[in-house]
Protein backbone atom coordinates (compact mmCIF):
# COMPACT_ATOMS: atom_id res chain seq x y z
CA UNK A 1 0.00 0.00 0.00
CA UNK A 2 0.94 3.35 -0.66
CA UNK A 3 1.25 5.62 1.85
CA UNK A 4 1.37 9.65 0.61
CA UNK A 5 1.97 11.47 3.66
CA UNK A 6 5.02 9.07 4.48
CA UNK A 7 7.56 11.00 4.84
CA UNK A 8 10.85 8.70 2.90
CA UNK A 9 8.65 8.92 -0.06
CA UNK A 10 7.28 12.35 0.29
CA UNK A 11 9.08 14.21 -2.78
CA UNK A 12 8.45 10.84 -5.09
CA UNK A 13 4.71 11.22 -4.17
CA UNK A 14 5.01 15.02 -4.17
CA UNK A 15 5.84 14.44 -8.29
CA UNK A 16 2.62 14.00 -9.36
CA UNK A 17 1.30 16.81 -8.23
CA UNK A 18 3.75 19.41 -9.08
CA UNK A 19 3.05 20.83 -12.87
CA UNK A 20 5.37 19.01 -15.35
CA UNK A 21 8.20 21.93 -16.74
CA UNK A 22 8.24 21.88 -20.14
CA UNK A 23 11.90 22.56 -20.31
CA UNK A 24 12.64 22.78 -24.01
CA UNK A 25 10.04 25.64 -24.56
CA UNK A 26 11.33 27.44 -21.66
CA UNK A 27 14.87 26.88 -23.02
CA UNK A 28 13.78 28.41 -26.38
CA UNK A 29 12.32 31.48 -24.84
CA UNK A 30 15.50 31.93 -23.38
CA UNK A 31 17.77 31.78 -25.89
CA UNK A 32 15.36 33.44 -28.26
CA UNK A 33 15.05 36.24 -25.79
CA UNK A 34 17.98 36.76 -24.12
CA UNK A 35 19.72 36.38 -27.61
CA UNK A 36 17.56 39.50 -29.24
CA UNK A 37 18.63 41.55 -26.17
CA UNK A 38 22.58 41.26 -26.60
CA UNK A 39 21.61 41.80 -30.49
CA UNK A 40 19.95 45.15 -29.35
CA UNK A 41 22.84 45.86 -27.25
CA UNK A 42 25.45 44.72 -29.75
CA UNK A 43 23.18 47.48 -31.80
CA UNK A 44 23.73 50.26 -29.17
CA UNK A 45 27.77 49.34 -28.68
CA UNK A 46 28.34 49.53 -32.89
CA UNK A 47 25.88 52.72 -32.59
CA UNK A 48 27.83 54.41 -29.92
CA UNK A 49 31.57 53.40 -31.67
CA UNK A 50 31.03 54.45 -35.08
CA UNK A 51 28.25 57.27 -35.08
CA UNK A 52 29.32 58.83 -31.99
CA UNK A 53 32.97 57.83 -32.08
CA UNK A 54 33.73 56.55 -28.04
CA UNK A 55 36.32 54.08 -27.68
CA UNK A 56 35.38 49.99 -27.62
CA UNK A 57 35.39 50.36 -23.54
CA UNK A 58 33.48 53.70 -23.35
CA UNK A 59 31.09 52.29 -25.69
CA UNK A 60 30.61 49.09 -23.70
CA UNK A 61 30.04 51.41 -20.65
CA UNK A 62 27.53 53.44 -22.40
CA UNK A 63 25.81 50.22 -23.78
CA UNK A 64 25.24 48.77 -20.40
CA UNK A 65 24.13 52.25 -18.63
CA UNK A 66 21.49 52.61 -21.51
CA UNK A 67 20.51 48.83 -21.24
CA UNK A 68 20.00 49.59 -17.91
CA UNK A 69 18.17 52.55 -18.51
CA UNK A 70 16.01 50.81 -20.38
CA UNK A 71 15.04 48.07 -18.23
CA UNK A 72 14.01 50.30 -15.24
CA UNK A 73 12.19 52.59 -17.75
CA UNK A 74 10.23 49.25 -18.63
CA UNK A 75 10.21 48.00 -15.03
CA UNK A 76 8.39 51.38 -13.75
CA UNK A 77 5.65 50.47 -16.38
CA UNK A 78 4.89 47.27 -15.12
CA UNK A 79 6.22 45.89 -18.80
CA UNK A 80 9.53 44.03 -17.52
CA UNK A 81 8.17 41.60 -15.28
CA UNK A 82 4.94 40.71 -17.69
CA UNK A 83 8.21 39.97 -20.08
CA UNK A 84 10.35 38.31 -17.30
CA UNK A 85 7.20 35.50 -16.70
CA UNK A 86 7.36 34.88 -20.50
CA UNK A 87 11.09 34.90 -21.16
CA UNK A 88 12.99 33.19 -17.96
CA UNK A 89 16.32 33.53 -17.81
CA UNK A 90 15.98 35.04 -21.03
CA UNK A 91 15.61 38.42 -19.27
CA UNK A 92 17.27 37.24 -16.01
CA UNK A 93 20.61 36.97 -16.93
CA UNK A 94 21.64 39.85 -18.65
CA UNK A 95 22.47 43.03 -17.33
CA UNK A 96 18.95 44.22 -17.45
CA UNK A 97 17.73 41.38 -15.59
CA UNK A 98 20.19 43.30 -12.62
CA UNK A 99 18.53 46.49 -13.26
CA UNK A 100 15.07 45.22 -13.04
CA UNK A 101 15.80 43.40 -9.76
CA UNK A 102 17.05 46.92 -8.18
CA UNK A 103 14.35 48.86 -9.25
CA UNK A 104 11.50 46.42 -8.33
CA UNK A 105 13.10 45.82 -5.16
CA UNK A 106 12.82 49.87 -4.58
CA UNK A 107 9.58 50.12 -5.98
CA UNK A 108 7.90 47.58 -4.22
CA UNK A 109 9.04 49.34 -0.61
CA UNK A 110 8.13 52.35 -1.65
CA UNK A 111 5.72 53.15 0.77
CA UNK A 112 8.52 52.49 3.92
CA UNK A 113 9.22 55.98 2.42
CA UNK A 114 12.48 56.92 0.29
CA UNK A 115 15.18 56.73 3.01
CA UNK A 116 13.75 53.46 4.69
CA UNK A 117 11.81 52.16 1.45
CA UNK A 118 13.34 52.47 -1.55
CA UNK A 119 17.29 53.27 -0.39
CA UNK A 120 17.47 50.77 2.16
CA UNK A 121 15.69 48.06 -0.39
CA UNK A 122 17.41 49.05 -3.67
CA UNK A 123 19.95 46.71 -3.46
CA UNK A 124 17.39 43.51 -1.60
CA UNK A 125 18.30 41.00 -4.67
CA UNK A 126 21.07 42.94 -6.49
CA UNK A 127 23.33 43.37 -2.76
CA UNK A 128 24.20 39.23 -3.15
CA UNK A 129 25.66 40.18 -6.87
CA UNK A 130 27.96 42.99 -5.67
CA UNK A 131 28.86 40.84 -2.86
CA UNK A 132 29.69 37.73 -4.35
CA UNK A 133 31.08 39.83 -7.20
CA UNK A 134 33.37 41.48 -5.48
CA UNK A 135 34.76 38.40 -2.70
CA UNK A 136 35.28 36.45 -6.06
CA UNK A 137 36.99 39.03 -7.97
CA UNK A 138 39.18 39.59 -4.92
CA UNK A 139 40.06 36.56 -4.46
CA UNK A 140 40.72 35.53 -8.07
CA UNK A 141 42.33 38.75 -8.20
CA UNK A 142 44.97 37.88 -5.69
CA UNK A 143 45.22 34.51 -7.09
CA UNK A 144 46.47 35.24 -10.08
CA UNK A 145 48.39 37.92 -9.22
CA UNK A 146 50.32 35.28 -7.56
CA UNK A 147 50.58 32.78 -10.05
CA UNK A 148 52.01 35.87 -12.20
CA UNK A 149 54.36 36.39 -9.78
CA UNK A 150 55.51 33.12 -9.67
CA UNK A 151 56.23 32.89 -13.65
CA UNK A 152 58.04 35.67 -14.00
CA UNK B 1 28.69 38.17 -38.63
CA UNK B 2 29.39 39.66 -34.85
CA UNK B 3 25.79 40.14 -34.22
CA UNK B 4 24.98 36.43 -35.13
CA UNK B 5 27.64 35.57 -32.52
CA UNK B 6 26.43 38.29 -30.31
CA UNK B 7 22.52 36.37 -30.69
CA UNK B 8 24.19 33.04 -30.50
CA UNK B 9 26.21 33.26 -27.04
CA UNK B 10 23.82 35.27 -26.03
CA UNK B 11 21.15 33.18 -26.04
CA UNK B 12 23.33 29.95 -24.92
CA UNK B 13 24.08 31.70 -21.98
CA UNK B 14 20.56 32.69 -21.03
CA UNK B 15 19.71 28.78 -21.70
CA UNK B 16 22.00 27.55 -19.65
CA UNK B 17 20.70 30.33 -17.01
CA UNK B 18 17.07 28.92 -17.58
CA UNK B 19 18.24 24.66 -17.00
CA UNK B 20 19.97 26.08 -13.65
CA UNK B 21 16.45 27.47 -12.83
CA UNK B 22 14.38 24.65 -14.86
CA UNK B 23 16.56 21.32 -13.93
CA UNK B 24 18.41 22.19 -10.46
CA UNK B 25 15.80 24.31 -9.17
CA UNK B 26 17.85 26.70 -8.32
CA UNK B 27 16.36 30.44 -7.43
CA UNK B 28 16.69 33.76 -9.80
CA UNK B 29 19.53 34.98 -7.06
CA UNK B 30 21.50 31.91 -6.97
CA UNK B 31 21.21 31.69 -10.68
CA UNK B 32 22.74 35.48 -11.05
CA UNK B 33 25.15 35.43 -8.69
CA UNK B 34 26.47 31.78 -9.92
CA UNK B 35 26.88 33.52 -13.25
CA UNK B 36 28.83 36.50 -11.84
CA UNK B 37 31.43 34.03 -9.84
CA UNK B 38 31.85 31.98 -13.14
CA UNK B 39 31.91 35.72 -15.07
CA UNK B 40 35.01 36.11 -12.53
CA UNK B 41 36.88 32.51 -12.88
CA UNK B 42 36.38 32.67 -16.58
CA UNK B 43 38.89 35.41 -16.40
CA UNK B 44 41.39 34.11 -14.33
CA UNK B 45 42.90 32.39 -17.39
CA UNK B 46 41.36 34.97 -20.10
CA UNK B 47 38.86 32.95 -21.09
CA UNK B 48 36.25 35.42 -20.89
CA UNK B 49 38.30 37.87 -22.92
CA UNK B 50 38.69 36.14 -25.75
CA UNK B 51 34.20 35.33 -25.62
CA UNK B 52 34.09 39.12 -25.71
CA UNK B 53 36.26 38.95 -28.68
CA UNK B 54 34.38 36.18 -30.39
CA UNK B 55 30.76 37.47 -29.61
CA UNK B 56 30.91 40.99 -28.62
CA UNK B 57 27.54 42.07 -26.38
CA UNK B 58 27.08 38.46 -26.43
CA UNK B 59 29.03 38.21 -23.70
CA UNK B 60 29.15 41.86 -22.89
CA UNK B 61 25.69 41.95 -21.70
CA UNK B 62 24.73 39.17 -19.74
CA UNK B 63 25.94 39.30 -16.26
CA UNK B 64 28.63 37.14 -16.19
CA UNK B 65 30.71 40.15 -17.66
CA UNK B 66 30.26 42.12 -14.26
CA UNK B 67 32.10 39.42 -12.39
CA UNK B 68 34.75 39.42 -15.30
CA UNK B 69 34.71 43.22 -15.32
CA UNK B 70 35.43 43.49 -11.73
CA UNK B 71 38.13 41.48 -11.83
CA UNK B 72 39.36 43.52 -14.71
CA UNK B 73 39.63 46.19 -13.12
CA UNK B 74 41.36 44.75 -9.99
CA UNK B 75 44.02 43.24 -12.06
CA UNK B 76 44.72 46.55 -13.59
CA UNK B 77 45.35 48.28 -11.01
CA UNK B 78 47.25 44.83 -9.18
CA UNK B 79 49.54 45.06 -11.94
CA UNK B 80 50.93 48.65 -10.69
CA UNK B 81 50.21 48.72 -7.23
CA UNK B 82 50.47 44.98 -6.31
CA UNK B 83 47.88 43.22 -3.75
CA UNK B 84 46.58 46.09 -2.39
CA UNK B 85 45.68 47.47 -5.88
CA UNK B 86 43.38 44.88 -5.90
CA UNK B 87 41.32 46.41 -3.71
CA UNK B 88 41.43 49.94 -5.54
CA UNK B 89 40.62 48.34 -8.78
CA UNK B 90 37.58 46.18 -8.05
CA UNK B 91 34.94 48.86 -9.15
CA UNK B 92 37.00 51.07 -11.37
CA UNK B 93 35.00 49.20 -14.80
CA UNK B 94 32.14 48.59 -13.43
CA UNK B 95 31.48 51.80 -11.91
CA UNK B 96 28.78 53.22 -15.19
CA UNK B 97 26.87 49.56 -14.60
CA UNK B 98 26.69 49.78 -10.85
CA UNK B 99 25.97 53.91 -10.63
CA UNK B 100 23.53 53.92 -13.64
CA UNK B 101 21.54 51.03 -12.15
CA UNK B 102 21.48 53.01 -8.19
CA UNK B 103 20.76 56.11 -10.05
CA UNK B 104 17.98 54.98 -12.30
CA UNK B 105 16.70 52.60 -10.25
CA UNK B 106 16.33 55.11 -7.74
CA UNK B 107 14.93 57.92 -9.79
CA UNK B 108 12.51 55.21 -11.39
CA UNK B 109 11.28 54.07 -7.85
CA UNK B 110 10.48 57.90 -7.12
CA UNK B 111 8.75 58.62 -10.15
CA UNK B 112 6.73 55.59 -11.05
CA UNK B 113 3.83 53.41 -8.45
CA UNK B 114 4.50 50.18 -7.87
CA UNK B 115 2.44 47.75 -10.15
CA UNK B 116 -0.23 44.60 -8.87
Amino acid sequence: MVKLNDPKNYSKNMKSYQPSVPYFMNCLKAFLFGGAICVIGQSLQEMYIHSFHFTEDNAGNLTSATLILISALLTGFGVYDKFARYAGAGSLVPVTGFANSITSAALESKSEGIVLGIATNLFKLAGAVIVFGVVSATVFGAIRLFIEHLLK
Amino acid sequence: MIFLYAFLVGGLICVVGQLLLDVFKLTPAHVIVSFTVIGAALDVFSIYDKLIEFAGAGASVPITSFGHSLLHGAMAEGHEHGYIGILMGVFKLTSAGITSAILFGFIVALIFKPKG
